[in-house]
């Protein structure tokens, strides 16, 4: 291969760097006479809207108009599912709710005019937590049930504990906040530009919003400045309000938030609470647990089932669960709707079993990598849904080549050193695996498409249903086709993602976009390919089979320097009235599941991986620092090296920011308290590992997906439990070693009672210790 | 002073733009959006992500210049006036990539791209850096966020960036920065001022008691941009010649009120300890490039990092006004929340610290993230000994944990006379259990702080025990 699996740089690497690649809202300064939108909030988390009157807002100059409920031309409610998220509710559901938006000529008169719109409200009674969605009963889902074996095998294990663990959510903070542009179009349709994971999806809302067929919604998203998650579902309700004030006022209207807005008012990662017991047996075998899992769904369903669903799924880790008992709930809270977030639940499921595994551990006084290991599935095991692990003995390999590379014996031996000889700052390391299912949960999304078009000259465009949020799809994408066309990647242009291209896609989204619209795009060379090798071959005099594509040209079969231009082969092509455009299509084979039974095959396959991240900690400040993060990743075989280790390098961090410092916070009126970049931290230069290895396991192709590289782009995620890990066991080392427990995030104020909890502990023994010598 | 004028220019990109109506909080930022410069984003619009970041042209010594990279989403439009400014448009003229552009572009360090013009601004201004060797210092680039690459080919970028190469951009550094002109302009009812001496600044204070002076904006565009703050009539310190003077004699070291952080830094060359370890956690580069001292202690935030260091140097600021010139000591400067010694008319036009400065000082700061973030607690802490090892000066001045920045006299007058050892340190820890009531907030709650300006005393001690044995 040439071009598939080579490193080279993203497709837009120069757009970036010169400023010209665009976003959505960068085309604003081309729409002469554009409105701007700015929402009037509510005050309330929870109440009802009694009064709504416009009036005073309208009597502004250079307000356009004020959008309400009665503006809605068909369904108002964008509401993905269920139909749950009116767009002018007249129940406030979250504290700044939106109510009404107000479009004018500048968004300074916008938002001043916001304010004057007059609103009276009857407030209730909002439920601001989990605990008290717990009492009210109050859930959108649950339970539902994930069951294997008989768990009342915990009763009769000589170690059995329970407990209780809060997971704190995680703001997106894609650097491009929600933006939407919508037009009238030449024939009275909608067009619009918004910046979404699913453009489909805005289409279908956007649609049943203006209450139009389909056909008459126009849906392109350029690129995204990040989205993670956070543009799956969200993005609709923006791209809504855009089109629903251009269908009303006959002109362009963009819909962008600031970014305290975009914290205030969009979802985030779910927070969770899990409750477990768990049974081991001396030698640290798991031998049952029980768990249930509470997840903060906010408002309104968006997509927390499938999150939950994929948290349970995910509970299990690496690790043989012989007995199970899974419970879920999704909590309806009054705060925004929690959403699709890199990893999906699936971190949350996986740093409950991995804080468990270690309370193993140290309640037996074993180091917690030989407890996780003497857990770790094995060939032929099956997960606690009953789905075979496929390759389940790569867990083992990365293990102890990571193990191996980042001289981890070698470098505790080293810790234990140190931590003798400091008083006041301990370090502390661990390792801890991934296992990731790859596809999506809700089978009916696997499918991708595709519509590839070479012209005369023999350059390309490629249309396919996936977006580009930076993970790097462009850039497989054009590999894909100039590795099957045989032609240098500028000779490939992927085109911005467009709904009127590929109809009906699914959301990019699952870490699945290159496995799905990869494979629909190869579908689709290989048929323009096998068209053209007709051609030449004709004029080559030789059988089709034999052509061959390389660097722009096409070869006879045992020819090496002689051969076609493709371009001319094209041309040719089009002379003979040869059709020079295809359309690809892939969906996953072999994936089902039965909701019912909670048994089936949901994932396609696993990616794996493993990290050891190194800390250190200040007892008089609860801060720390992370030294070294060694990582070791089942990517397959890399289908973009860059772009693979741009994902891991990214997602681990992005990963160690959710577990460390990224941190939530509600005031007790329900409004978000951390609403900005100075209040809500996201790691910067400060917490990137001193030292940071990355490295892929090699040979590893997997047979099923494009040209052996696995999805990489929500498992990296989960290698930053090891830094959480890592803080734990610095924390042990301030104590006597026994259990250490500490809500996530670890924030150095977390991070400082622990230690004094520790600290103390320590001088609890050891005064107990004094006394026995007495 | 003239009568106020109707438009305001600057060279944006080697050519000089006029604006002609704008409001006053309008920033630099949708300027350049306006006109379809989009390289530059919004992505905060309070200056902690960079994405919005451009070079200014500004003073290094007196006939050269430098690059500073600074937010444009913090500079007012009208404080642009005079500026030289060059956005990542302006960078790969003729199609030739910059250095900084094809050296993120091979590494890999754009992903999604959004926050990418930022960085490339930021490590442009690095690379030009006079006395720079080597690669670039990835530290430079601490104004920039991403989301996702995990900074790692971004270090990869800087690291492997040579000299700046010949050609117009280095050329222009051999020039002086533009003179800032004093200006004047009106649009409508609004108002902009720059004036040229601290007089004319005073008669335009006294003749407009609505008018609101601005330094280096970090402040006051956030509470423009974030809390809808609006203001009539802004004056600029800008212009000022002597609000940018550093003077050092053998009683006290001078800084100007108007010099930014990072000029500070560039000027004060024997600066103490202390002030080093109190640089690069004090905001990030680009916001150091415009932030002042004071601007950061006229704001008077109890959460300010000037305060705790500079109080517990036993600094003084010099004050003018209608009624002359006064000096105020800067433990005493701050009345209540987010008030101030300063009266009407006046303004900060210096901070004198006195000399021999402490024999040890030490700043400390405790955030959620260990750099550019906001205090959670800080620490300004100072002793000086006598030959017998007695304390003679203590200084123990804390941010984070009262109203104001607070300099707890009952601790520091507890371990006079004293030896500094584990049982002065706990005589401090009862005392500032007693008089500290700090909140509980995002950054932190009331106990946490309390342990750690405890915990800090501790840590001082701690890291100073020998001198003090």
């Amino acid at each position: 291969m040439n071009i598939a699996g080579k490193a080279v740089p993203h497709e837009s690497a120069r757009g970036h760097v010169t400023g010209s690649a665009l976003y959505t809202d960068d085309l604003a300064a081309r729409f002469p006479g554009i409105l701007h939108a700015w929402p009037v909030l509510a005050p309330h988390a929870h109440a009802l809207v009694t009064r709504l009157d416009a009036a005073p807002a309208l009597a502004e100059p250079a307000v356009c108009t004020v959008l309400t409920a009665a503006d809605v031309p068909g369904e108002g409610d964008c509401g993905p599912n269920r139909h749950d998220e009116p767009l002018f509710p007249s129940e406030v559901m979250f504290h700044s709710q939106p109510v009404a938006w107000v479009l004018a000529e500048t968004l300074e008169t916008a938002r001043c005019a916001a304010e004057c719109v007059r609103v009276e409200y009857e407030p209730l009674p909002p439920i601001l937590s989990i605990e008290q969605a717990i009492a009210a009963k109050s859930f959108h889902v649950g339970p539902v049930h994930l069951n294997r074996g008989d768990v009342s095998v915990i009763e009769s294990s000589p170690l059995q504990f329970s407990g209780e663990l809060a997971i704190g959510g995680q703001e997106h903070f894609y650097l491009e906040t929600m933006a939407a542009i919508a037009w009238l179009d030449e024939s009275g349709g909608i067009a619009l530009e918004s910046s979404t994971q699913h453009p489909s999806e805005v289409q279908e809302i956007v649609a049943r919003v203006l209450g139009l067929p389909r056909h008459q919604v126009t849906v392109e998203c350029l690129r995204m400045g990040g989205a993670f998650g956070g543009k799956e579902v969200q993005s609709n309700y923006y791209a809504a309000l855009a089109a629903l004030g251009a269908w009303k006022t006959r002109r362009p209207v963009r819909v962008r938030l600031p970014r305290a807005l975009d914290m205030i008012l969009t979802g985030k990662r779910h927070p969770f609470l899990a409750r477990y017991s768990a049974g081991f047996a001396l030698d640290g075998r798991l031998q049952g647990v029980r768990i249930t899992l509470y997840s903060d769904g906010g408002w309104s369903l968006d997509l927390s089932e499938p999150v939950l669903w994929r948290a349970l799924f995910h509970v299990d880790n690496t690790y043989l669960l012989p007995a199970a008992e899974l419970t879920g709930y999704v909590c309806r809270t009054h705060k925004t709707s929690q959403t699709a977030f890199r990893g999906f639940g699936g971190p949350q499921g996986m740093v409950t079993i991995e804080e468990i595994l270690d309370q193993a551990a140290r309640r037996l006084s074993v180091p917690a990598e030989v407890i996780r290991e003497r857990n770790f599935y094995r060939e032929g095991d099956t997960t606690h849904y009953g789905q075979p692990v496929k390759d389940a003995g790569r867990i083992a390999v990365i293990w102890n080549q990571l193990k191996q590379s980042s001289k981890f014996e070698s470098r505790r031996a080293e810790i234990a050193r140190f931590n003798a000889t400091h008083e006041h700052r301990k370090r502390g390391i661990a390792i801890t695996p991934v296992k990731f299912g790859i596809s999506f949960t809700a089978t009916f999304f696997n499918q991708g498409g595709a519509l590839v078009l070479i012209y005369r000259d023999g350059s390309v465009q490629v249309n396919h249903g996936g977006t580009e949020m930076g993970q790097g799809l462009h850039t497989k994408i054009g590999q894909v086709a100039a590795e099957t066309l045989g032609l240098p990647l500028e000779a490939v242009r992927i085109m911005p993602t467009r709904t009127d291209k590929v109809p009906n896609t699914s959301a990019t989204a699952a870490s699945s976009s290159a496995d799905l619209n990869g494979a629909a795009v190869l579908d689709a060379c290989a048929q323009l390919k096998s068209r053209l090798a007709h051609v030449a071959a004709h004029q080559f005099g030789c059988g089709a089979a034999s052509v061959r594509f390389e660097n722009g040209r096409v070869f006879a079969a045992g020819e090496e320097t002689r051969g076609l231009p493709f371009r001319e082969v094209c041309d040719a092509a089009y002379r003979q009235r040869v059709g020079l455009f295809a359309q690809g299509y892939y969906r996953t084979p072999e994936i089902e599941f039965d909701y019912q039974t909670g048994r089936g095959r949901p994932f396609y396959y696993f990616a794996y991986g493993a990290a050891v991240s190194e800390v250190e900690t200040d007892r008089f400040t609860g801060e720390y620092r992370l030294l070294r993060t060694d990582i070791l990743q089942d990517a397959g075989d890399p289908l973009s090296p860059t772009v693979d280790r741009g994902q891991v390098e990214g997602g681990f961090l992005q990963g160690a920011g959710w577990l460390t410092i990224e941190e939530l916070l509600w005031d007790p009126q329900g409004r978000l308290a951390t609403a900005g970049a100075s209040t809500y931290k996201l790691p910067s230069w400060s917490e990137v590992p001193e030292e940071f290895h990355v490295s892929f396991l090699e040979n590893a192709a997997e047979p099923g997906a494009i040209f052996g590289g696995k999805a990489v782009g929500e498992p990296p995620l989960m290698l930053a439990i090891s830094v959480r890990e890592a803080i734990r066991d610095a924390v042990s080392a301030f104590g006597p070693g026994g259990v250490v427990t500490f809500a996530s995030p670890a924030t150095p104020e977390r991070v400082f009672f622990a230690i004094r909890r520790a600290a103390s502990e320590r001088e609890a023994v050891a005064a107990d210790a004094g006394a026995e010598h007495r | 002073m003239t009568s106020p004028g109707a438009s305001l220019q600057f060279l944006l990109n080697g050519n000089l733009v006029s604006v002609e109506r704008t409001s006053l909080q309008a920033t630099l930022l949708d300027f350049l959006r306006e006109r379809a410069l989009t390289g530059a984003k919004e992505g905060c619009a309070e200056g902690e992500c960079g994405a919005c970041t451009v070079v200014l042209v500004g003073p290094d010594g007196d006939c050269s210049s430098a690059y500073r990279a600074v937010n444009s989403c913090l500079m007012f439009l009208p404080a642009a006036a005079g500026h030289e400014i060059y956005t990542v448009e302006s960078l790969a003229a003729g199609g030739r990539l910059a250095p900084a552009q094809a050296a993120m572009a091979a590494a890999g360090g754009s992903q999604c791209g959004y926050c990418t013009p930022g960085f490339v601004m930021s490590l442009f201004a690095e690379q030009y850096r006079r006395g720079r060797s080597g690669g670039c210092d990835p530290h430079a680039l601490a104004s920039n966020l991403c989301r996702c690459t995990g900074y790692r080919p971004i270090r990869d970028a800087a690291l492997s960036l040579g000299p700046a190469p010949e050609g117009a951009f280095k050329d222009r550094l051999s020039r002086p920065a533009p003179l800032l002109e004093p200006v004047s302009y009106a649009n409508g009812e609004a108002r902009f001022s720059r004036p040229a001496s601290i007089r004319d600044c005073v008669a335009i204070l006294s003749a407009d008691p609505g008018a609101r002076l601005l330094a280096g904006g970090t402040d006051l565009a956030v509470e423009s941009n974030l809390r809808g703050r609006r203001w009539s009539h802004l004056v600029s310190l800008e212009g000022i010649a002597e609000l940018r003077e550093f003077a050092e004699t053998a009683g006290c070291v001078r800084i100007g009120s108007a010099l930014s952080l990072n000029e500070i830094a560039e000027r004060w060359r024997d600066a103490p300890e202390a002030f080093r370890e109190w640089l690069p956690l004090f905001a990030s580069p680009a916001l150091r490039n415009r932030a002042t001292l004071g601007g950061n202690f006229a704001t008077a935030s109890p959460i300010g990092d000037g305060a705790p260091l500079f109080a517990a140097l036993d600094a003084n600021l010099q004050v003018a006004g209608p009624g002359g010139r006064r000096s105020v000591p800067l433990a005493a400067f701050f009345t209540s929340y987010r008030r101030t010694a300063l009266e009407p008319g006046q303004l900060i036009t210096g901070i004198e610290i006195p000399k021999p400065l402490p024999q040890h000082a030490r700043f400390y700061k405790v955030a959620k993230r260990r750099m550019d973030d906001i205090s959670t607690v800080a620490a300004g802490l100072a002793l000086d000994w006598n030959s017998a090892g007695r304390i003679v000066r203590a200084r123990f001045v804390f941010g984070g944990v009262a109203p104001v920045p607070l300099r707890v006299q009952a601790a520091e007058e507890a371990v006079i006379g004293e030896r500094w050892n584990e049982s002065a340190v706990s005589r401090v820890q009862s005392i500032l259990a007693r008089t500290l009531k700090p909140i509980s907030d995002h950054r932190g709650s009331s106990e946490y702080r309390l342990a750690l300006a405890q915990s800090l005393i501790e840590k001082f001690w701690w890291e100073r025990r020998e001198v003090a044995a």
